[in-house]
Formats: structure tokens, sequence, C-alpha cells
């Protein structure tokens, strides 16, 4: 057999913590084996690339593999499914493994039957030789007993030349049982005896309660309970339209303080600037030689608002705490963080003797974008099932919840300064970054902080930590993709992380890297075209990555209307941008055909990208699809809206995203690199889109618009 | 009260000023409709009454009296799935799958119809739904796809 060894990196991050064959996988039924992993479906599709390498590596059918239902008893804790790691961190992981246990199945055969190594096929699980006739198959041969054994580092893998599986565009595992209806998402989840919770929320995470006029409540509904801790509060009743009745009535009820705590929305560049914050030095280059004389000073400041998640389901968990143990369901994609976080509060209330065993299982929600309310709403639950003597409960947040009370991604600010010479030459790149912190996951808080929304409402609060940003060793927060990309003689990148946090901030898809990008790549487009240079060619002229350059050409050439002017009508653009995500990830570049009119609509999208070994082609392209029309929308639509005192986004009315007839025409091309370390695609595409969007607007009309999002209101006031 | 559920009669007590969704999720066990919103803006609990697509989650139970009603689980089977079912199978739209129910059941009126559509009457039917993954120009193929095989048949 022909082996390989690939290079690896983070493996070790899942490695380290689930080091042994059975923290992986287990040859549970015959013909079966089932594989456990930490990294959850969220939309991704990742338990369908997850089950692509199991089966390649072992040889078997994809329908050989059972997936372990994922929680904090038996799975392997891989921290937290995000930053585009999965692929990485598990995938790598899941591979070794298997590629661990074959060796053994291999040894084992050829010692049973004295067949040579070299002469054994694997089919279906299935082991032969060319050259005896014993035929063995893994379920034949113990392989359990070496689940306590340590994965190898240096087990020999697959070539990807004898791939069958991986590379192949698999249809995604889960997208049948959710088309005919029937059980698919937390929210359909049903326990026997479950009742249905509704909590109230203010719509500033400073508001506290005044009064509620709690015996006009039992008046009306004596039969749901009413819950109260502190400015936390919550129904439960026996049946869900009870509860939905019942909280719109107890909105009527309850008297909030709204200290005046939100900055001016109309302002944030004032709030990002003068806020207090912590500055650190991101990078910096020291030019060889001093520049040259004559260059041109530009300088260029790039904002963008707080954006919501805004996914379409609204976040969910059940709870059940019965005989001192607490069993909760979530779609967190951290469950033992969010454990650890929740034992915290535990503790703090029942001491390390006195405190309910907890078991955090995950159940699949919908479509997640980085840190949602799934963790909130867990700890929201257990609150309530604290009170629910056994009883098993359900909470729904509601859609108002969902926008203005769930972590959102960050208003952020750029200033690029750079001197250009008259030959392109660029020099004195400053770059300074003002932001929140890109995550309050929980898991990382400091003694005594507890990041859930509703432990600073209890009665005996905790302390909510400001954001912090995961560090650069991890992608980075704030500062994700600030370093420039390009071949530059000398650079220096701030970033102030802000030390006050009015609306509650964390991580969204590809976190500081979306507002980053979109900053450099329209400073890019602006210094070429002082000089009147393509900025294609101006950028090429920076660039000396090959996988950069591939990407970019790529790109380009597909887009059949990139070159072609003759036909354009008044007022279409063409925009082109490029990154490298989190400067460690995916290759990706992107051109944009825009029409701006009574609206500026993106007409065509062209992506190239390179993400290393590709693993199911389709599902790469599904998810730089996906994110490109993602970042079309918080690039043309969205910001989130405040009051000095209270979000007011509360509803889809208030919270536009772009809507069917808006979408762009996609063309993705992947460059595959069978011999290259596989990557994370979701992220991608976020910054670049944004950028060529920007770009595009600029070659439509000669407006820059440098305050997201790009608006026909904002073009016509800007100069 | 009575109505005719995917075929079949159903009998169902539910109060009806209260809102259909939450009988036909929690009472009929029809998960695949789907709560998004509450305000009847995203589109993900839309089912057919008579063949009309409604948005269930602001629908008082009571307008369901006497009438047809199509959930996602009376629209085709694994075995035999309707067009649009066979069209998204193939064309893979679905990332997390969640808004992708109430966007199927309003493609599958629109391919019932039998109505000569172009892509912007799609784009206009669907623009009834929200997706937050981005999955809309998949979407978009796979019912044009649909309406193809319809037209052909």
């Amino acid at each position: 057999m022909n082996t390989v060894t690939l290079a690896r990196g983070f493996v070790k991050n899942s490695l380290e913590k689930n080091p042994t064959i059975g923290h992986w996988l287990a040859f549970s039924e015959v013909d079966k084996v089932t594989l456990r992993v930490g990294k959850v479906n969220f939309g991704q599709g990742i338990s369908t690339a997850l089950t692509q390498i199991a089966a390649e590596e072992l040889d078997i059918a994809l329908a050989q593999i059972i997936h372990a239902p994922i929680n904090t008893q038996d799975s392997p804790d891989e921290g937290v499914t995000s930053g585009s790691f999965s692929i990485e961190h598990c995938g790598e992981a899941v591979r070794m493994a298997c590629a661990t246990i074959k060796a053994v199945a291999i040894a084992r055969f050829c010692s049973a039957s004295g067949s040579p190594a070299a002469s054994v096929a694997i089919k279906n699980g299935v082991i032969s030789s060319s050259e005896t006739t014993h035929v063995m198959t893994y379920w034949d041969l113990n392989l359990n007993d070496q689940l306590s054994e340590k994965v190898l580092y240096d087990a020999l893998q697959k070539p990807q030349s004898d791939h069958r599986l991986v590379g192949t565009p698999v249809p995604r595992l889960d997208l049948k049982r959710k088309l005919f209806g029937g059980h698919s998402f937390i929210q359909d989840m049903v326990i026997p005896g479950m009742q249905h919770c509704r909590i109230l929320r203010a719509p500033n995470r400073a508001g506290r309660i005044v009064n509620v006029d709690e015996a006009g409540f039992h008046n009306r509904f004596s039969d749901v309970e009413l819950l109260r801790d502190g400015s936390f509060i919550g129904v439960i009743a026996a049946r869900e339209e009870v509860a939905v009745a019942a909280i719109s009535y107890l909105e009527t009820l309850v008297t909030w303080h709204l200290p005046a705590s939100l900055p001016n929305c109309a302002d944030l560049r004032t709030f990002l600037t003068s806020a207090p914050n912590e500055q650190r030095i991101v990078g910096a280059l020291a030019a060889k030689a001093p520049p040259p004389l004559g260059l041109k000073r530009f300088e260029s400041w790039y904002q963008r608002p707080y954006i919501a998640h805004a996914s379409i389901g609204p976040s969910c968990a059940l709870a059940q705490w019965k005989d001192n143990k607490l069993e909760i369901w979530s779609h967190s994609q951290g469950i033992y963080n969010l454990k650890a976080d929740i034992e915290v509060y535990l503790r703090r209330e029942f001491g390390d003797t006195g405190m309910p065993e907890l078991v955090v299982h995950h159940v699949e929600g919908a479509g997640c974008y980085g840190h949602n309310p799934a963790d909130d709403v867990a700890f929201d639950v257990a609150l309530l099932a604290r009170h629910a003597q056994g009883r098993p409960l359900r909470l729904l947040w509601s859609r108002a919840a969902e926008l203005s009370c769930g972590p959102s991604g960050s208003a952020h600010l750029v200033k690029i300064e750079a001197d250009l010479a008259d030959d392109g030459a660029i020099h004195n790149w400053t770059q300074t970054i003002w932001s929140n912190g890109y995550t309050s996951r929980p898991g990382r808080a400091a003694p005594g902080n507890l990041a859930f929304v509703a432990a600073a409402e209890l009665a005996n609060p905790f302390v909510t930590p400001v954001s912090l940003d995961p560090p650069m060793s991890a992608g980075g927060g704030g500062d994700r993709n600030a370093i420039p990309l390009y071949d530059l003689p000398d650079y220096k990148v701030i970033y102030n992380r802000l030390l006050e946090m009015p609306i509650r901030t964390s991580a969204i898809r590809a976190l500081g890297g979306y507002t980053n990008v979109w900053a450099i790549e329209s400073f890019m487009d602006e210094l070429a075209l002082s000089l009147n240079q393509d900025p294609v060619a101006f950028r090429l002229q920076h660039l000396s990555d090959p996988r950069a350059i591939a990407v970019i050409q790529k790109a380009i050439d597909q887009a059949d209307w990139w070159y072609d002017r003759s036909h354009d009508e008044e007022g279409v653009g063409r925009g082109f941008a490029y990154a490298r995500y989190k400067n460690t990830g995916a290759w990706c570049a992107v051109a944009v055909r825009i029409l701006a009119g009574t609206s500026v609509r993106v007409t065509d999208i062209s992506i190239a990208a390179d993400v290393g070994l590709v693993i199911n082609p389709d599902g790469v392209k599904s998810q730089l699809e996906g994110g490109a029309v993602q970042s079309c929308s918080w690039t043309l639509k969205e910001e989130l809206k405040f009051s000095n005192e209270a979000i007011t986004t509360r509803s889809w009315a208030d919270y536009p995203i772009l809507m069917f007839s808006e979408v762009p025409a996609l063309t993705v091309s992947l460059i595959n690199q069978p011999n290259e370390p596989s990557v994370g695609a979701g992220e991608a595409t976020q910054g670049p889109t944004a950028a060529a969007i920007g770009n595009a607007v600029y070659d439509a009309l000669g407006i820059r618009i440098k305050q997201l999002p790009i608006t026909v209101e904002r073009i016509s006031t800007t100069d | 009260m009575e109505l005719m559920v995917n075929g079949v009669k159903r009998v169902c007590d539910f109060p009806a000023n209260a809102f259909a969704i939450y009988a036909l999720r929690n009472d009929l066990d029809l998960k695949g409709v789907r709560m998004g919103c509450g305000d009847g803006h995203c589109g993900s609990c839309t089912v057919l009454i008579d063949g009309v697509p409604t948005t269930s989650c602001n629908l008082p139970f009571g307008a369901l009296e006497g009438k047809k009603i199509t959930t996602p689980e009376g629209v085709g089977t694994i075995e035999k799935p309707h067009p649009v079912q066979a069209a998204v199978l193939a064309e893979q739209p679905g990332q997390c799958g969640f808004c992708l129910s109430g966007i199927m059941m309003s493609s599958v009126a629109l391919v019932d119809s039998g109505k000569r559509v172009t892509e912007s009457d799609v784009c206009a039917a669907l623009d009834k739904h929200l997706c937050r993954c981005g999955s809309q120009p998949r979407i978009i193929k796979a019912v044009m796809a649909a309406l193809e095989k319809v037209k052909s048949v």
C-alpha cells in the first residue's frame, strides 16, 4: 500500500486533550464504525466532511459510519466549533485515529494469515490479500482492545492519489432528513412531560426591573408560573401558546429602568475613539532603508456599525434538573465551555459538594454564524429548571430578543495612512483599529465573571466581562487580518480594544477580518486609482505569494463580464478584492459586478479560493457562496439601531437582510492542492466580498463609501 | 375543530384565537413547520392553505376550519419526492436547512400552479422568505430546475 504523511499543524489542539483512539472511534456494532467528534453541525455540514475523511482512511463506505451523539460525557472536548478550524483540528485528528487503528488491523491480519503487508487490500472494512486466500473484517479482529491506545501522530495515511471519497462532492448527509418534515432541530425536540418557557429581557444589557405587577399577572394567568431572580424573569406553562400569551401580558406589567448607557448610534466614530481602550501593537516591520522623497500621503477611515447574527431560527434550549443531575440540551458551539461556565454558577449557589452533576448535550440548531444566544438561552433554561422540580423545560427566545439581546458583531473603525511613490511603491503603512473585543464566549472569563446575559440580571449578579479577543495563534479577533498581506517595506498595525462594552459583542463570522479586509482592500484601490493603475495589477505588483496570485488570476479570468464593458448600462461597476483568511487560512479572491441606481445591487460574483486539500468540493463551494451572499447583506443593508437607552432593532422589519430578488449570480472555483493541508472555507469570502462591492460602487459612481452599510441614502449624502 | 391536514382529517382541540403554528407543531406534531419570528416576516412557518402559501405563526387557528392544509410532511416522501424536493436534493442548496421547509412550500405552490414563470417570478414569490446562510442562488436554481422538469413531463 502507498502511504503518505501530510503536513500537520493544529491537529495537536484536538489530539492533546483527546489522545486515545477510543476518544475518536469505536467498532460498536458489526459492519459499523462509531465516530466520536466534538465539532458540531450548525449549517456548515461539517459532519459530512468528517464522515468522508473517516470512511476514506478506514476504507469503508460512508453508510458504515455512525455519528455518536455529542455530549460532555462521551465526546472529545474540542473546544469551540469556530474559526474555520474544524477540518484542520478535528478532520486531521479523525484521519490519524483511523490511520492508527487501520495499521493495527493490517498487522493483525498479516500475522493471522501470513500475508505480506504490501499485498493487503481493504474494502468496506473487509481485509484481503492478493497473495493468500484469507479474508477478515475489522470486526473479526477485536480492535476495540486498542481503544485506550494512543493515536499515533506518524500513522501512515492514504495518499491523495488513492482517495475515492475525499475530494468528491458527497451530498450533505443531513439534508434529506430536514426536507421531508419531522424533527430536525433542537427547536423540534420533545421530552415527554416537557413544559414551555418564555423570558422577558430588557433591550439594553444594563436595564433592570423596577417593578412587576405579579398579582395582576396571576389574576389573568393563574396556571402559569412566574419566576424572577432580580431582573431575570420568565414564565413556565404547560402549553406553548399559553407561555407566549403570558409573556406578552407580562411585558405590560413590568417597569424597567433603562439607563442612557448606549453610545450615539449616528456617531460611532466618536464613541470608538474616545472610550477607554487597551492598545496593542499587532505587528510592525521597520524599513530597511529610508523612504524616498516626493511621496504622496493618503489617509482613510473605514467604519462598520454593530451588526446582528440574525439566525432564522430563534435560540432554544431544554433542561431537566432532577435528582441532583442537571441535563441541558443546547445548540452551543462549545458544550464543554458552556458546561464550565454554568458550573461557575452552580458552584457559587451550592458549593462543590452540593452542586448537581451537569451534562450538556449538543443538538443541532438553525444556522450559526458565530457566538449567537445559544449559550445564553441554555443558562436561562438552567435557571428556570432550578425551580421546576424535575420537570423538563423548553425555552425559546423571541425574535426581538434574538436581535436585541444576543451578542452583536462589534462596531469597528480602521484608519489607514500610507505614503505612495509614483512607481506604486507603498511606504509608512500605518493602520489603527478601534473595536470591542470579538469574544465573550463561555469558558474564557476571569473568576467571578460570567458572560451569560442572565448572569448580570440575577439578584446576586455576576460581573459581565468585557469582550476579549482570541489569541493571534487562533487568528486574533479585532486584529484578525489586520496585518496587510502585501509585500510592504514597512508597516505598523495598532489595535485599540475597548474596555467598555455598552452593547454586548462577541464572535461573528470572520471576526475583525471582515472590516480589516474591507479597509485594506478599499485602501489598495484608492492607492491604485490615484496612479491611474488597474487595481488588480497594482495588487499583483505588491504580491509574491504564488497561491495568492493564482486565486486572483482565476477570479478575474473566469468572470466573462470583467473585461468587456461594451454593453454596460449606466450604474454598472466592477470591483475586486483579495485576502488570505486569518493570514494563515484560505486564499480567496472575489470580483463583483454591481448595478447602482435606486438601490445598489450586486449582480455577479466571481470567487476563486485555495483551501489546500479539498475534502468536499461542493461543501466548500456552498460555504464560500453562502459567505459571499451574507457579506453582501452585511455590506449593503445591515446595521443594529439603538437609542441611548435601548436597542431598537426588534424584528425583521427593523433589520432587513438580502432577499431572493437581490442575490447575485455566483461563479466559484477551487484551486485544489492535494498535497497541502486542508484549511476551512466558511469565513474566507466575508472580507473580500465587502471590499469588492465598495470598490465596484466607486467604479460605477466615483463615490467611495467608508461607512457601512453602503446604502443609496449614504451614497447620496457622500461627497 | 376538524381540519384536513396533509390529506388526513384531524381533530384538534385548540383555541381558535391562538396562533395556528402551535397547534400544527405541538398538537399535531408537524415540526416541519418552523417557528422563525412570530410576525409573519421570515416565511419559515409557511404552509399551504387550500394551495395558497400562508404564514402560520401569525394566523389564528380558527382560520383553518374546513380548509385543506399542507405542511412539509405532506409534500412528498424520500421514495417519491415532489419535483421541488428532488431538485433541492440535486442542487444541494441547504446549509442549515431551517428556512428551507417554508421556502419549499411556496416553491411547491408555484410549481404546482402550472403557470409559466420566469426566474424573476420565482424570486418575487420567494421574497416572502428569508434565508440567512446565503443559499438563495442555489434555491433559485433548484426551483427553476423543478419548473423545467414539470414542463417537460
